[in-house]
């Protein structure tokens, strides 16, 4: 069977690329995707553990991580297109300004 | 062994969908391949004996997520944005850091998770939908009800955010408004009195 460390390896790359999109991508969307990304990866730890630990609790983890996603990127989306409006761009390098 | 050709082809896709991902010049581009990306991860999640997570990151995340994404990513028209770079020396120390933060990651999985410890799916049914299902409504019954509240309060939120700026032709609309019935009400006094007497 497969080694409990292949799948925390890949969780890291992947919580790694996620962290390299936020730092190096200007697009807020992009960014926004990335932190999916990082979810992403550690909900697969999350799963990888449950099933080694033979224990319910970090699927459920898992279950609650993906609603706070959902919250999460609803409002972030709304505050996208809000930025957008008053901006005309999604360019984190132009928000620079904390007044309107 | 067929196990590990199954991890190792799932990962890669993966792991490649989420490079696509990060150097897609196209925001659309990137959405689809992190799609991609949320799929594999669901059949590790299958491999791993989580069936209902799986399931859940497909409908959830590739379905409904990704889909408002493409849906802002197209009401905005943003797939591409014009090259600015304002902090010249933020992207090589962007880079450095999170290649530290892998070097830590991986040294911290290497050196101290058993090497020897692999996952084996349990001979017993494990983490069946009904059992997570009873788990959900009974021991993390409370946790479930405050995610509900938390889902209600993003809704309202999102709402708030996306109408604020019609505020304005809002208040003038329902000034309007307020007008009219205030003009209207009195023609309606009027003209009950008459038909009362053509009643009578």
């Amino acid at each position: 069977m497969v080694p409990l460390s292949y799948y925390l390896m890949l969780s890291a790359v992947m919580f790694f690329l996620g962290v390299l999109g936020v730092m190096l991508r200007r697009n807020a969307i992009i960014i926004f995707m990335s932190l999916e990304l990082m979810f992403n990866a550690a909900n697969l730890a999350f799963v990888a553990f449950a099933l080694y630990y033979h224990s319910l609790s970090g699927q459920i983890f898992v279950f609650f991580v993906m609603t706070v996603a959902a919250a999460e990127v609803a409002v972030g989306l709304a505050l996208i297109v809000a930025i957008f409006r008053t901006k005309h761009s999604i360019n984190v390098d132009q928000l620079s300004s904390l007044k309107g | 062994m067929s196990a590990l050709i199954f991890f190792f082809t799932f990962a890669l896709i993966a792991v490649g969908a989420a490079v696509g991902m990060l150097f897609s010049r196209n925001a659309i581009y990137a959405a689809l391949l992190l799609i991609v990306n949320f799929a594999s991860v669901a059949f590790l999640y299958l491999s791993l004996g989580a069936p209902f997570i799986a399931l859940a990151q497909v409908t959830v995340y590739a379905g409904a997520i990704m889909v408002l994404f493409l849906f802002v990513i197209m009401l905005l028209g943003a797939e591409r944005l014009p090259p600015s770079q304002e902090l010249p020396w933020q992207r090589p120390l962007g880079i450095v850091l999170a290649f530290l933060l892998l070097i830590e990651a991986v040294y911290g999985i290497v050196f101290r998770v058993n090497s020897a410890a692999t996952l084996s799916l349990p001979v017993v049914e494990f983490a069946t939908p009904a059992e997570i299902g009873s788990a959900l409504f009974s021991t993390y019954l409370l946790p479930f009800e405050i995610t509900s509240v938390l889902l209600l309060v993003a809704v309202v939120g999102a709402i708030v955010l996306t109408r604020a700026e019609g505020g304005a032709r809002r208040r003038a609309l329902v000034s309007q408004i307020t007008q009219a019935v205030a003009t209207e009400v009195p023609e309606h006094k009027a003209e009950t009195p008459e038909e009362e007497k053509e009643l009578v």
